[in-house]
């Protein structure tokens, strides 16, 4: 159970919060995981990373060695390896640290992971405003450069290397891989319909793998320990450990790595303290927005992807929030909503013209203007914006919290009904 | 008129390209940091250099919150109001900022100084409510906090 104690991702970053400089990071044995990668075959670190059951952290959770063995391998001319670092599910504030903390660890992984699909160029896609971050990833990168780590025949292995950091200027729906290409092409930020998928024809037509931030970080440690060493570390079937987040009304919010497979309970009351005093906890949301609530009924279920999801919701990025008992259900339904409706892309029919009629039912609600059949309308369209009526995912993903908040704060629903207004607003 | 700078910042940009019209996002950036906003002008010239229509480049810089295509404030106050931020009471916080800056959201401050918007999740949960002025994140605040930190950019009450 020695394993179960480890935290490869978090246990060099510095109390003070500052970056691990290059020469920092190379103390601890930094890099050396690429050393060894680069003798490898391409398709070993593929197996590798498969084998680990490493899966997808930005939400997904698809195993990445199965990933980037979609890649065509025989193909010529550029391939694309993408850092997804559009962190803006709300709620989820966990790879801020990886950038913020370790920046090297992430570049680091990337070349690693650019080796195994062969990618010759590859790019960071930074969120705006996570300004700190980008200061960093800079000067990181600047640090690599000058080292050799990035550029022509890095360590003398023939492989040519270089990460351009792109700084994004907003919108939610830039995380989703195929809009997020369209903006790094300089376009609107649309998804792109799928099948083809980006491993076989993504930024510029070209094969392109897109990974999230703390997948990435992953890497090196995998290669540089293996994959039945990463398999130990979790409590579960999905292997490594996890960087959880509780936000909220909790008596300390903040991340922890933790094995992957730590139940929800263990999260909120061991680590987050529990809710603050004079308060109850409601319900809480998993994973960032896009995820069904789940309640304390749900302390033993095991924050891992499949146990999440035995569970009615989806892990998503791990990052909770937790809901208290003196915040109104509705409110924050209306709020979730109006973010979607927000941040929608325009593009398809049902997201650009449900999501706002969901906000302003919900709102009618909140506010004491119910009419007959409003709730139907909300049912309505947690059947009408589900998975396959849509372009993407960011209307099924809004619908999941509604439709699992219809079912689990209904009398809350029909109080706000009858009184003509909501119970909660004397706080 | 892009001015000298502008136009040597958008060139910078250019050269990493693989195709002009990438660098868009980059180059409308490069005109919003000299100028604070993108003006219709400063647009059209981008336009010419990337070898794009003016409502083709429109259509990218509309899309994106944070490319302003209204003038803003010398100060940018970047709210967060979403779902953590709102359990937490940023909705203090914006009645506080209206309150001072004598502006609704998304407006300009009668001086020019200041400009107010909401933004979603600015991935700082655990030190919620938090806001933004200027790419500077402000963490754990209240009303009072707020006064601080609009007095630390200029504010004079």
């Amino acid at each position: 159970m020695e394993g179960l104690n480890e935290k490869p991702l978090t246990a060099l970053m510095r109390p003070d919060k500052a970056a691990l400089s290059l020469a920092e990071y190379e103390r601890a044995g930094g890099y050396q995981a690429l050393r060894k990668a680069l003798k490898l075959a391409p398709v070993e670190i593929q197996r590798v990373v498969k084998e680990s059951n490493l899966r997808g952290r930005g939400g997904a959770g698809f195993n990445t060695g199965m990933k980037w063995s979609f890649v065509p391998m025989d193909s010529d001319g550029t391939k694309y390896l993408i850092a997804n670092a559009d962190e803006m599910e709300p709620g989820t504030f966990k790879d801020r640290m990886l950038l913020e903390g370790n920046p090297h660890q992430l570049i680091e992984g990337m070349i690693i992971s650019a080796f195994a699909i062969v990618a010759t160029e590859a790019y960071i896609f930074l969120r705006w405003e996570y300004a700190l971050a980008s200061e960093r990833m800079s000067k990181a990168l600047s640090e690599a450069r000058a080292k050799g780590y990035l550029g022509r025949d890095i360590f003398s292995s023939g492989f040519s290397l270089d990460i351009k950091l792109h700084v994004s200027a907003g919108r939610y729906i830039c995380g989703e891989e195929t809009a997020l290409l369209n903006a790094l092409e300089g376009r609107r930020a649309v998804p792109r319909a799928k099948p083809p998928f980006p491993q076989v024809s993504g930024l510029w037509g070209r094969p392109t793998v897109v990974n999230n931030v703390e997948t990435l970080s992953n890497v090196p440690h995998i290669i540089a320990n293996g994959d039945e060493w990463y398999r130990g570390l979790s409590r579960s079937k999905d292997g490594g450990t996890k960087i959880y987040g509780v936000s909220g009304k909790v008596k300390r919010p903040g991340l922890w790595e933790l094995p992957m497979g730590t139940t929800i309970g263990e999260i909120l009351e061991e680590h987050a303290g529990g809710m603050r005093e004079g308060l109850k906890l409601r319900c809480l949301i998993p994973g960032g927005a896009s995820t069904e609530f789940l309640t304390e009924e749900h302390y033993s279920v095991k924050m891992d992807f499949d146990s999440v999801m035995e569970a009615g919701s989806r892990m998503g990025t791990g990052t909770m929030i937790a809901v208290d008992d003196k915040t109104c259900p509705v409110g924050v339904l209306r709020n979730l909503e109006q973010f979607f409706a927000q941040e929608s892309c325009g593009w398809c029919t049902p997201c650009r013209e449900g999501l706002p009629w969901v906000e302003k039912t919900l709102s009618a609600i909140e506010e004491g203007r119910a009419k007959p059949g409003d709730l139907e309308v909300l049912e309505m369209h947690g059947t009408s914006l589900w998975i396959g009526r849509t372009y993407c995912a960011l209307a099924p993903g809004a619908m999941e919290p509604l439709r699992s908040g219809l079912k689990l704060f209904r009398s809350d629903f029909e109080r706000h009904i009858k009184e003509k207004g909501c119970p909660y607003k004397a706080h | 008129m892009l001015s000298h700078e502008e136009k040597i910042e958008i060139e910078e940009e250019l050269k990493g390209a693989p195709f002009k019209r990438a660098a868009s996002i980059d180059a409308l950036k490069v005109v919003q940091r000299h100028r604070g906003w993108v003006d219709d002008q400063g647009l059209k010239d981008v336009a010419v250099m990337l070898e794009m229509t003016p409502s083709e480049l429109d259509s990218v810089a509309t899309f994106y919150n944070l490319i302003f295509r209204r003038p803003v404030g010398s100060h940018v106050i970047l709210v967060c109001n979403t779902i953590t931020c709102w359990m937490m009471g940023c909705d203090s916080l914006l009645k506080r900022l209206t309150e001072r800056l004598g502006v609704p959201l998304g407006a300009t401050s009668a001086d020019g100084g200041f400009t107010l918007l909401p933004v979603p999740c600015l991935g700082a949960c655990d030190q919620s409510p938090v806001m933004m002025v200027d790419g500077k994140l402000y963490g754990g605040l209240t009303p009072e906090k707020v006064d601080e930190v609009l007095k630390e950019h200029g504010w004079k009450g």
